[in-house]
């Protein structure tokens, strides 16, 4: 079944505040198996000049994909996730994120194409502080395979 | 230690680093990304779907090859843009060896405002796993 096409352009409502924590930061650093003290250690990441502890740059992508989570379970959409691979995904960071920031963003689709027999759809999510302070524009492509009309 | 803009020149390499990938870290992905799609722990529905098995979340892959930026960089705030293109799945077998990820960079650009481009070239398997791989990083 090909995915809506309505939902092209279509901006869905901002998330819950996502708040960042020493602790999700570490865990999420353990799982990529990576131990940068900028990561772990707040006086090493103060060393170099931030406030706390900072997050991986791939940390975005846990707060993007709850915001994403009403985008892609929306069932009108029409998208079945165990079809779904990711195909492309961006990182623009005015500033990297640290422990302490709580985070808003409300994601939009920003197209929806055919690739071969796959399906294509392209959604973005602007993160900034509660303040409106920017932090990171995090754009996902996710491929929906075999779903394309003509497939 | 960190890198000095003024000290790197383009076509400067960053040596080729392995990383493992064994279903464990999948598990572990999982939680910590809470991306739970079935694709990167079952091995009955991966294989319904059409895969050759169980195959890691692309964030794992570029979470991997954003290692080689940071590591180099030496402050993991510098990345300031991050982007790939994941061009081939990484299959990670129920085994002891799993899949291993070759990682290795050169600096393609040096831009002004103290930043550098830095293009990755990650493999799985002999094949590209991540193309269009750029890390923009801001030096000292």
């Amino acid at each position: 079944m090909p995915l809506n096409r309505e939902f092209i352009g279509r901006a869905f409502p901002a998330s819950a505040p996502y708040e960042v924590s020493r602790v999700k930061i570490k865990d999420f650093a353990n799982a990529i198996g990576d131990n940068n003290p900028a990561y772990l250690d707040t006086a090493e990441a103060q060393k170099l000049g931030h406030p706390d502890v900072i997050a991986p740059p791939t940390f975005a992508i846990v707060i993007s994909f709850q915001m994403g989570a009403q985008v892609v379970f929306d069932p009108a959409l029409g998208l079945d996730y165990s079809r779904v691979v990711h195909g492309e995904q961006s990182f623009s960071y005015t500033r990297p994120i640290h422990a302490g920031d709580v985070l808003i963003g409300a994601p939009r689709i920003v197209d929806i194409r055919d690739a071969g027999r796959n399906e294509a759809l392209t959604w973005e999510a602007v993160i900034t502080t509660v303040d409106g302070e920017h932090v990171c524009t995090a754009v996902n492509t996710l491929i929906s395979r075999g779903t394309a009309a003509t497939a | 230690m960190s890198i000095r803009y003024d000290d790197v020149s383009v076509g400067d390499t960053i040596p080729s680093r392995d990383f493992s990938v064994q279903r464990i870290n999948l598990v572990m992905y999982c939680g910590a990304s809470g991306d739970f799609n079935v694709i990167h722990w079952n091995e009955r529905i991966a294989k319904m779907v059409g895969l050759p098995d169980v195959i890691a979340h692309g964030m794992y892959t570029m979470a991997e090859a954003a290692r080689v930026v940071t590591d180099w960089a030496g402050d993991p705030g510098a990345v300031e843009e991050y982007k790939v293109r994941f061009s081939k799945p990484v299959v990670v077998p129920d085994d002891d060896k799993g899949a291993t990820l070759t990682v290795s960079g050169e600096v393609e650009e040096k831009l002004d405002g103290n930043r550098v481009v830095i293009v990755l070239t990650t493999t799985a398997g002999g094949e590209n796993v991540l193309q269009g791989a750029r890390a923009t990083v801001r030096l000292k």
